[in-house]
């Protein structure tokens, strides 16, 4: 019992950390007043070319750039539309989620020609665990033991690098004034222009932000969890750390707890398939599948708290009208 | 740069080419970095969609879905909503049509069958845009979002009803048993054999597909409800200050383009596929919103780029099998720049526009 515990925890963190990830990203671009739900486009877009760049150089770290490079300039076209043309921001995220679907998947089939995906990656093309000092030693340790070994220990550089990118977003975002101004500018754009600031290059500033961190996860899917990019690989997890992000009522610790916690459903659904639950009977995967959507929307019907969103979101910013 | 500087002919025409023309150039420099030629693709494409009549069979087959998916959205954009949940409402709506089928198909024909489908399936379809409607209604909880949230449950519930309970006995897809003749609307190439249609699906529903249009046209422009509708899609405040409940209007047109997504289940699951089976939206309802704005959310525009997506799509499909480099993915592309040069850059080549319509002396004048 002790032992499936241990792993359900070792499991979590592992399916958490790209949600995680896209929805700091999320974070960040929401906060200053841009709304994507091109996540899911971005990360796609990432994991393509960490998986590319990480098979051709057979280097994770070079990998992991070509992914953050990708997700950025996807970011900065959404930053062109929706900042600088003042374009509709959502049809912006929905275009740049069908380009990085099409063009990964055309590309892969051109350059490696083997159905979209890129080859699987050679040595040093993949992120490898990190083990932790003494993990081997500790291991018999009751409780503790196992929990250092197997749940702090032993995973990908990525992974703790999620973790360590929460309390960081929090100081960014409510303790440094560049913080203050970019959530100033999703809440009240007009007064930080009163006050000097650029509103554009502050929202530039959160998107390129978002475009880092999208960049880790879809780099995490490809070339740390799995070896190489795979036909439409994200599979609507920028959708879910979307979900997460309004869950969380757009605040960095609450991401971390909500995306743990859709990432424990997710490892829940895997390891009950066809496991007869006392009372309840078997619970069909597609349940653990729904569950955090259907939290979600629970939330935004004001059953648990209430979401609100940064009051500018969504809302393009017209310095003057000529 | 407000409205009504600019002649309607380039509001309505000139600005939607140029927008159109820089998404196809792009399109066009993407087949060259794939290494082909992009005028022998477009010739292939043009032929495969246009050039013989089973091709352009499948051309209209594939119109009539994205006809439903873009009014759906279409109507919502008339009340300044964003419905992006035509994928989840079209997948639950074929629920409607497979129980009108399923039920009836063995004692009556498929004449008495359709009205039951076309009512199960909008009903299913708006029963499934209706919570997000009332929770953007009642609780200001943003539509896209809880569509967006809809297509998921969407997908977790269908793939659980066809697997466990809708499935036919005894058998290993997920699927319903196959409709007989009382649940399967009529091939075209069957109605009309002189057309030549062959083997192309399209069916009868394309003209329910042909009436929507006309009932959408007429509620928008033509009714009391659809003057509320516009009213509040152009100013919600003013609107509600005239009288406009606007929980009563979210949730009607939300409802109305739900149904329309749902009916576009009556194409696919009625018309071509006769069974329920997973997945048969693929991708269909997410095409609706670039059906929307590049039809700028009219029904005649939306049949024009309807016809146009259902080129790609045919003209697609005859490509990768011709030039085996440009996969099916190239229209993915392709439906990506429409939506975000038609869309999210619309106003792109407006500044530069209206410099070259406005006189120079009344510029000069204006900024004097």
């Amino acid at each position: 019992m002790f032992e499936t515990i241990i792993l359900m925890m070792d499991a979590t963190i592992r399916v958490s950390t790209p949600l995680l990830l896209a929805c700091l990203a999320g974070l960040y671009s929401e906060r200053s007043g841009v709304v994507d739900i091109g996540l899911e486009g971005k990360m796609l877009g990432a994991a393509f070319g960490a998986g590319a760049v990480a098979y051709i150089t057979a280097n994770a770290w070079l990998g992991l750039l070509a992914g953050i490079s990708v997700s950025v300039l996807l970011s900065l076209l959404h930053g062109f539309a929706s900042i600088s043309n003042r374009g509709n921001q959502i049809v912006s995220g929905v275009a740049i989620n069908f380009l990085a679907a099409g063009l990964t998947a055309l590309l892969g089939q051109t350059w490696f020609r083997q159905g979209g995906r890129t080859p699987s990656l050679p040595d040093g093309g993949r992120f490898t665990e990190i083990v932790w000092p003494f993990a081997e030693q500790v291991r018999n340790i009751p409780f503790i033991g196992p929990f250092y070994a197997e749940v702090l220990s032993g995973h990908k550089i990525l992974v703790y690098v999620a973790f360590l990118a929460v309390p960081l977003t929090w100081w960014i975002l409510f303790r440094t004034r560049f913080g203050l101004r970019l959530r100033a500018v999703g809440e009240n754009p007009a007064a930080v222009d009163t006050a000097g600031i650029s509103v554009v290059w502050m929202r530039y500033r959160a998107v390129i932000a978002c475009g880092i961190l999208c960049g880790v996860a879809g780099s995490y899917l490809s070339i740390a969890v799995g070896s190489g990019f795979g036909v439409n690989m994200t599979a609507g997890q920028g959708f879910m750390a979307l979900a997460a992000l309004i869950f969380a009522k757009w605040k960095p610790v609450s991401a971390m707890f909500t995306c743990l916690l859709f990432g424990f459903l997710d490892a829940a659904g895997t390891r009950l398939q066809g496991v007869e639950i006392w009372l309840i009977g078997e619970v069909p995967l597609q349940v653990f599948q729904a569950l955090p959507y259907v939290l979600t929307v629970v939330l935004l019907a004001g059953f648990i708290g209430k979401a609100i969103p940064p009051k500018a979101a969504g809302i393009p910013y017209l310095k003057e009208r000529s | 740069m407000s409205g009504g500087q600019l002649p309607r002919w380039v509001d309505l025409g000139l600005i939607p080419f140029l927008n159109l023309s820089a998404a196809f150039l792009v399109s066009g420099l993407v087949v060259i970095l794939i290494g082909e030629n992009p005028l022998d693709a477009v010739k292939v494409l043009l032929w495969g969609s246009l050039g013989y009549a089973e091709g352009f069979g499948f051309t209209l087959f594939y119109a009539t879905n994205f006809i439903f998916t873009g009014l759906a959205v279409a109507v919502a954009f008339h009340a300044g909503l964003f419905n992006i949940g035509g994928e989840g409402q079209a997948y639950v709506g074929g629920l409607g049509v497979a129980f009108a089928c399923l039920a009836l198909d063995q004692y009556v024909p498929w004449y008495v069958t359709l009205p039951f489908a076309i009512l199960g399936s909008a009903a299913m379809g708006a029963a499934w845009a209706f919570i997000p409607a009332w929770l953007q209604a009642k609780r200001g909880s943003h539509v896209v979002i809880t569509t967006i949230m809809f297509n998921y449950i969407s997908f977790s519930f269908m793939v659980y009803l066809l697997g466990n309970v809708l499935k036919k006995p005894g058998s290993m897809q997920n699927e319903t048993r196959t409709f007989e003749d009382g649940g399967r609307l009529p091939f075209l190439n069957d109605v009309f054999p002189s057309f030549g249609f062959g083997y192309a699906p399209v069916n009868l529903s394309l003209f329910v597909a042909l009436a929507a249009c006309v009932a959408v046209w007429f509620l928008i422009w033509r009714t009391k409800l659809g003057y509320e509708i516009r009213s509040f899609g152009a100013n919600a405040t003013a609107a509600v200050y005239a009288g406009i409940s606007p929980v009563r209007i979210i949730v009607v047109t939300m409802l109305i383009s739900g149904g329309l997504a749902g009916m576009m289940a009556i194409n696919e699951i009625m018309g071509s596929q006769h069974r329920l089976l997973i997945d048969f939206v693929t991708g269909y309802g997410f095409v609706g919103i670039a059906v929307a704005l590049m039809g700028r959310a009219h029904p005649v525009g939306i049949i024009l780029a309807a016809v146009l997506f259902g080129m790609l799509y045919q003209g697609g499909a005859e490509l990768s099998f011709e030039m085996p480099n440009i996969t099916r993915d190239m229209i993915i592309v392709i439906q990506g720049l429409v939506i975000l040069f038609a869309g999210a850059l619309e106003h792109m080549f407006r500044p530069a526009i209206v410099r070259f319509f406005t006189p120079s002396q009344a510029l000069a004048a204006k900024e004097a």
